[in-house]
């Protein structure tokens, strides 16, 4: 049942999708840069510490996928998840200030920046543990199931996950109940450092969708359009009842694997020849010369964008730290 | 009151929480067709069908990791684990998500679920099925710990562990499984934290929990020749756990023996004996004792795996020495 790529699912989607919703899709993308390179900058200046990994280069595909999904949705992360939450709909501010460790922080500054959750906008959360979160996934599913509402889970996960367990035994539960579950592989070949060739026997990793019997499709990463066609699919699917779908999208992280790495073993060549199909600059010139979109509109979706990161900084900064009479909160529901 | 089956005892309590709350659900491997490993969920799916009672595939990890979700999508899941040393393979889910997730997202996320696994030696099952591992939970914060000895506590504290709203590790001796008691009929429930002294004396305090409580008794019978009177003490929850009811105890006799049937390095006898040296140093006229299983895999051989395992015997001779 695996699917070759659908060639022409982005041609399709610049069909249905009106101008207000291609600029929506841009500004969301747009969005998620703007507050990585913040991001990476507040780092240098010491403002954000721990582990942090940035989300730049893969912009379209969180974007794509949620914009498929409804309010009542649940997404479930990995640790570089900042755009997923971002897009599901958090606020710059909340997100900004939980990597500045603050009390305002979205998840009170206890998470951090590979920990963000939000139960109103079911953002159920990052986690720092490389496939765990696809159980959690599988069980949002079952909930589902079991209570018989239409929503759906979509579950973001790196190539590296896929040689673990947690992934297989996954995809089989979920198969074999017929959960609403779209796992959503981000491919952007390397697990840290590890090329995914040196990991996967498998590099076409939609084929592992194949033996659990669900739809495989890879799509480009880097062009929001497919990954949003995709997904879409994969949605309706899920919500008729019928089960869940892979998806791999192919794309590519324009930083190392973490704000401490310098990325040595991916060569400048390589490097380039990414950043060249960047996901933000294809779509805005694709959405200009095709679709006449008036691009001092974009000028001002990116300097309003601007003005928000630039907020969400000031927030973060000025917000208190968590009082230290809290640390032993929340250990228990029943304390 | 009815005298019936530790097994049953838990069997009557699944049941009534199945029909009280449409929420709680059974999942885990043959709980449904074959009734339970244990004969623990033995009739749940002809009543209750296979949504609520749900065989799952042998995958432990993601078993656990899907009650974790379900709790997290406002379902109250009961997963069995087949045997606890099952349960190291889900120690990811336990451990990583279940324990810290409250926390970790500022306490915006509950995961109401329990654990139940059967555990303990004693049945020549050999290294891979015979361990107690109760100190693995108790080691971290934001699980709770349960691990009842009598067919009562066993009804009343899994009814309360389904109530509550933090993941709770349920450990069943496998030994216990036909011990009859009397239990209470319909709603009863044991809270967390309050350890039970199921036989008062005033010379040694012999602090235990779940199979080891009725060697405690058994050794407290044979101390009666002996003129020892000992208090026995069945903690019930590990996490919480209830060091109050314990210090009274050692208040009044000043010495204390701590029998569990993990093994003796870094097991919860330890904790517990730590915990009472901070609070009742001033009280202990000797060295709290442990008895525990010697730090050694579990061998088959019959005779081998007596003298790994704490004994009544053990339990007699250290009263004496400490009398």
């Amino acid at each position: 049942m695996a699917l070759e790529r659908d060639r022409h699912a982005a041609e399709r989607a610049l069909v249905t999708l009106g101008e207000t919703e291609l600029i929506e899709l841009y500004r969301r993308m747009v969005l998620i840069r703007r507050f990585e390179e913040k991001v990476a900058e507040m780092y240098s200046r010491g403002k954000i510490t721990g582990f942090c990994h940035l989300y730049a280069g893969e912009e379209a595909v969180a974007v794509g996928a949620i914009y498929s999904l409804s309010s009542k949705d649940y997404v479930v992360s990995t640790y570089r998840e900042h755009g997923h939450c971002l897009t599901k709909g958090a606020s710059p501010r909340a997100v900004m200030a939980e990597l500045f460790g603050k009390a305002t922080g979205i998840s009170h500054g206890r998470g951090g920046s590979m920990h963000l959750f939000d139960p109103n906008l079911r953002f159920m959360g990052g986690y720092a543990i490389v496939g765990g979160g696809l159980p959690l996934a599988t069980g949002l599913g079952l909930s589902i199931a079991y209570k018989e509402e239409p929503e759906v889970v979509c579950c973001f996960f790196g190539d590296g996950a896929l040689p673990q367990g947690a992934f297989h035994e996954s995809l089989n539960m979920a198969s074999l109940w017929s959960l609403p579950v779209i796992f959503v592989c981000e491919n952007n070949f390397y697990g840290m450092g590890t090329m995914v060739q040196n990991a996967i026997c498998q590099e076409e990793l939609y084929r592992f969708a194949e033996p659990y019997k669900m739809p495989g499709v890879r799509v480009d990463g880097m062009d929001v359009l497919e990954v949003y066609t995709a997904v879409t699919e994969a949605v309706a699917r899920a919500r008729e009842g019928d089960g869940p779908s892979l998806i791999e999208a192919v794309t590519y992280r324009f930083r190392g694997h973490s704000m401490s790495d310098p990325a040595e073993y991916r060569s400048k060549r390589e490097e380039r020849i990414w950043q060249e199909r960047d996901p933000i600059k294809r779509f805005r010139s694709k959405i200009i010369t095709e679709h006449r979109v008036n691009e001092t509109r974009l000028e001002e979706i990116e300097q309003e964008i601007g003005a928000v990161i630039d907020d969400a900084v000031k927030f973060a900064d000025e917000s208190p730290e968590p009082a230290l009479d809290t640390l032993m909160k929340d250990v228990y529901v029943d304390e | 009151m009815p005298q019936i089956q530790y097994r049953e005892a838990l069997n009557q309590a699944l049941r009534e929480e199945l029909e009280r709350d449409p929420r709680v659900f059974i999942m885990g491997e043959e709980v449904g067709y074959f009734g339970g490993a244990f004969k623990v969920t033995d009739g749940l799916l002809a009543v209750y069908g296979e949504k609520r009672v749900r065989d799952t595939p042998i995958s432990e990890l993601t078993i656990t990791g899907a009650g974790v979700g379900a709790a997290m999508g406002g379902l109250k899941p009961i997963v069995e684990l087949m045997t606890i040393n099952f349960g190291l393979l889900a120690m990811d889910q336990i451990v990583n998500h279940a324990s810290k997730i409250h926390y970790m997202f500022g306490g915006q996320a509950k995961v109401p679920i329990v654990i139940r696994a059967p555990q303990g030696g004693g049945h020549q099952l050999g290294a891979q099925h015979s361990q107690s591992l109760e100190a693995y939970f108790l080691h971290s914060p934001g699980l709770r710990v349960v691990i009842p000895a009598t067919p009562a506590d066993a009804k009343g504290l899994l009814k309360t562990a389904i109530r509550q709203e933090d993941p709770v590790i349920f450990l069943e001796h496998e030994s216990l499984y036909g011990v009859k008691g009397e239990v209470p009929e319909g709603e009863h429930l044991v809270p967390f934290g309050v350890a039970n002294v199921i036989r008062e004396g005033k010379d040694v305090t012999i602090v235990s929990y779940s199979k080891c409580v009725y060697d405690a008794l058994d050794a407290a019978t044979a101390l009666e020749n002996e003129e020892i009177d000992a208090e026995v003490i069945d903690l019930r929850t590990l996490n919480p756990l209830d060091l109050k009811t314990v210090v009274e105890s050692v208040k009044k006799t000043g010495r204390a023996i701590v029998v569990y049937e993990g093994w003796r390095t870094g097991g919860a006898g330890a904790e517990i004996a730590a915990q009472l040296y901070e609070a009742a140093f001033d009280h202990l006229d000797a060295p709290v004792v442990r008895i525990a299983t010697r730090d050694v895999p579990m061998p088959y051989n019959k005779h081998l795996e007596k003298a790994a395992l704490p004994s009544v015997a053990e339990i007699v001779k250290a009263a004496e020495q400490l009398a």
